[in-house]
């Protein structure tokens, strides 16, 4: 039992718990994933280990991995700095999108700018335009009670829609595509590696692991943020301003969600493209949830969602699984870490306790 | 301006009834489930899984009948699987919903490329078609309008109407109230809560998976991916704008419905971006939640109830 002694060192017992919860979750969702794969004629192992391979191979395949890995990460700890507060953020997704489209007009709107200058001026934006449309659901949250799960999850479907509107009249680049014009070259962020789309972009989601981190442990705010969440009448006769945590909460998790976009544009795309995202802003929350709420666990988990998908379409390409299957392992995992208790049932009939 | 009377005709109005359908179905699911205190945001994904349901069972036996049964038992089953996960084992509701959705949405596309070799879209099968109503058709006006529909559109008037009488004119629709205003008392007066809410959240899943019927054997007839489009999140704004009232729910769904179509033929003439259209219901839901447009208010606190 030294290894065990060791390891509850490191790791409280409970958190130590949860994190084997996590684990056991995602290796049932992959079980019933070889089980649909085996009924439709597939077999599991040939394609679990072409996904493998596609995501971790080499070099440049991890590349992809942490390509789509990066924007989730984003909206992941949009959605964790929310949560813990006690608000449900789910409309990442919206956010993501307005800060996208700021950073895509900073980035096609001056020409002459310095390099660092456009950059962070691009970035700014975007938090600024993610803030902003998580300052709208705060607002109504806290001065007209409006549940903040509904309105974030319109809001995204405003934001969705707008700036569709946006690059299919007003900043329609010449041609078919619906597309803004690409951005200067001075408001791009660097691309990592040889013919691959990683980015700068992945330090900055790096950064805000560690600056969440840092802020929901070590800072006033953060503390007062984490009262909230857990006690909101309590935090309140404690003296914390509960409502100024909440606008405060969604706020930064807005602005969070909006760098994730100005990284995807100018880092990636380097232009507005319509329904450039897949729906990284619902994937935030289920990668939030798998990595147990917590940063890092955010972090581990965005690489294993970025690798299901990067190292999805290598599996498409070499068995003919339809690249779908990845979708459905996810949505397994999620459903299977929604109810932690639903594992402690299944473990307890398996004849381990907790 | 002729543009403009060209696209207020009746044609529009059926349009719109038919837009409405799907949207009021989920609506009424969401109102089962959410007077019971369980959030069912899962209805887009239920909605999406019983429209391939439907499209399987009549490609399979060449009977669309069969296949609106078979779409409303895999709403039911979803709807059981929401239930266990958040009643019995006391998961967030919104996780679980957002699971079933990105689940749906996966398998349905991963099955319909087993089945038909492609990603986005099925072979077209056998329909529901229109019923003629006697008399009511040939009217002048009204006969254009309402006398001409998929049966489901039927269906989904007489389905409102009886959501009406189960919720507020029957005693099972004062256990369901009371179970989501109220669970403690109501176990105090004798109502199973949890068997009320998993009766309710399985009777969500079966009226989105009617909705799902209709898209796909009402409609279309032809599973096509991720054919659904947002409907089932358009379903609880519908929902709450209609302060989770049958008949509420009803009026708001044909008010979206409305838009929708209006959508589409001022996108043919080009008077309006189709975009701005389309963000109507969004914004109005959050204007309901505001309290701009009426307060609305949930007819439950969504606590999860646990037995003392």
């Amino acid at each position: 039992m030294k290894a065990r002694e060791l390891l509850s060192r490191v790791v409280s017992p409970e958190t130590l718990r949860d994190i084997i919860i996590q684990i056991i979750a995602i290796l049932m969702a992959f079980l019933v994933g070889a089980g649909v794969l085996l009924v439709t004629g597939y077999n599991p192992v040939d394609a679990y280990a072409a996904m493998f391979r596609g995501a971790f191979g080499d070099v440049f395949r991890v590349g992809q991995t942490l390509t789509q890995a990066t924007p989730i990460l984003f909206t992941a700890l949009a959605f964790l700095f929310s949560f813990k507060s006690g608000l449900f953020n789910i409309g990442a997704e919206g956010q993501f999108l307005a800060g996208a489209f700021a950073s895509a007009l900073v980035g096609i709107s001056f020409q002459n700018l310095p390099a660092p200058l456009h950059v962070l001026l691009a970035l700014a934006a975007g938090a600024v335009a993610g803030g902003l449309w998580g300052l709208i659901p705060a607002v109504l949250k806290t001065r007209f009670g409006a549940h903040e799960v509904i309105t974030t999850m319109m809001l995204s479907y405003v934001a969705l829609y707008l700036t569709s509107y946006m690059v299919n009249y007003p900043f329609k680049a010449p041609g078919w595509v619906s597309q803004t014009v690409m951005i200067a070259e001075s408001a791009r962020l660097p691309r990592l590696l040889q013919g691959a789309q990683l980015s700068a972009s992945i330090f900055i989601a790096l950064a805000l692991v560690l600056l969440t981190r840092f802020i929901l442990n070590r800072t006033i705010l953060g503390y007062e943020i984490r009262a909230t969440g857990l006690n909101p009448s309590a935090a309140e006769n404690a003296g914390i301003d509960v409502k100024r945590g909440m606008i405060l909460a969604l706020v930064v998790s807005g602005a969070i969600a909006g760098l994730g976009g100005s990284g995807e544009i100018m880092g990636v795309h380097r232009r507005f493209i319509d329904g450039f995202s897949p729906g990284y802003g619902w994937d935030g929350l289920a990668v939030a949830l798998v990595g147990g709420l917590s940063p890092v666990g955010s972090l581990l988990a965005a690489i294993l969602f970025g690798a299901l998908r990067s190292g999805g379409m290598i599996m498409t390409r070499v068995t003919g699984v339809p690249l779908d299957i990845v979708f459905l392992l996810q949505a397994l995992v999620i459903l299977f870490v929604a109810a932690p208790s639903l594992i402690r049932a299944i473990l307890k009939r398996g004849g381990l306790r907790w | 301006m002729v543009g403009l009377v060209d696209v207020i005709s009746v044609g529009l109005f059926a349009a719109a009834l038919r837009m409405a359908t799907p949207i009021v179905y989920a609506a009424l699911g969401g109102i089962f489930s959410e007077r019971v205190g369980i959030i069912n945001i899962g209805l887009e994904g239920t909605m999406l899984a019983s429209a391939f349901a439907g499209v399987t069972a009549s490609y399979y036996t060449g009977n669309p009948w069969l296949g609106v049964v078979v779409a409303v038992l895999v709403g039911g089953l979803i709807g059981l699987l929401h239930a266990i996960l958040t009643v019995k084992f006391v998961g967030n509701q919104i996780v679980s919903g957002t699971g079933i959705n990105i689940f749906a949405m996966g398998f349905t596309a991963y099955m319909s490329q087993i089945i038909w070799g492609s990603r986005g879209a099925s072979e077209g099968v056998r329909g529901l078609g229109t019923w003629n109503i006697p008399f009511i058709a040939d009217l002048p006006v009204v006969g254009p309008i309402i006398g001409s529909h998929s049966p489901l559109v039927y269906l989904m008037l007489v389905v409102t109407v009886l959501s009406y009488v189960v919720l507020f004119r029957t005693p099972l629709g004062l256990r369901i109230r009371a179970v989501g205003e109220h669970p403690t008392a109501a176990e105090t007066a004798g109502i199973d809560v949890l068997r009320v809410k998993y009766l309710c959240v399985i009777l969500s899943g079966m009226l989105a998976g009617l909705g799902g019927a209709f898209l796909s054997l009402g409609h279309l007839n032809l599973f096509t991916r991720g054919m659904t489009g947002g409907r089932g999140f358009i379903a609880m704004a519908a929902m709450i704008f209609g302060k989770w009232m049958p008949f509420g729910a009803f009026g708001a769904s044909l008010l979206f419905g409305l838009a929708d179509a209006l959508q589409m033929r001022l996108q043919s003439l080009g008077l309006l971006p189709p975009q701005i259209i389309l963000t109507i219901p969004y914004l109005l839901t959050v204007a309901v939640l505001a309290g701009v447009v009426g307060k609305a208010r949930p007819p439950s606190d969504y606590k999860p109830y646990k037995r003392e």
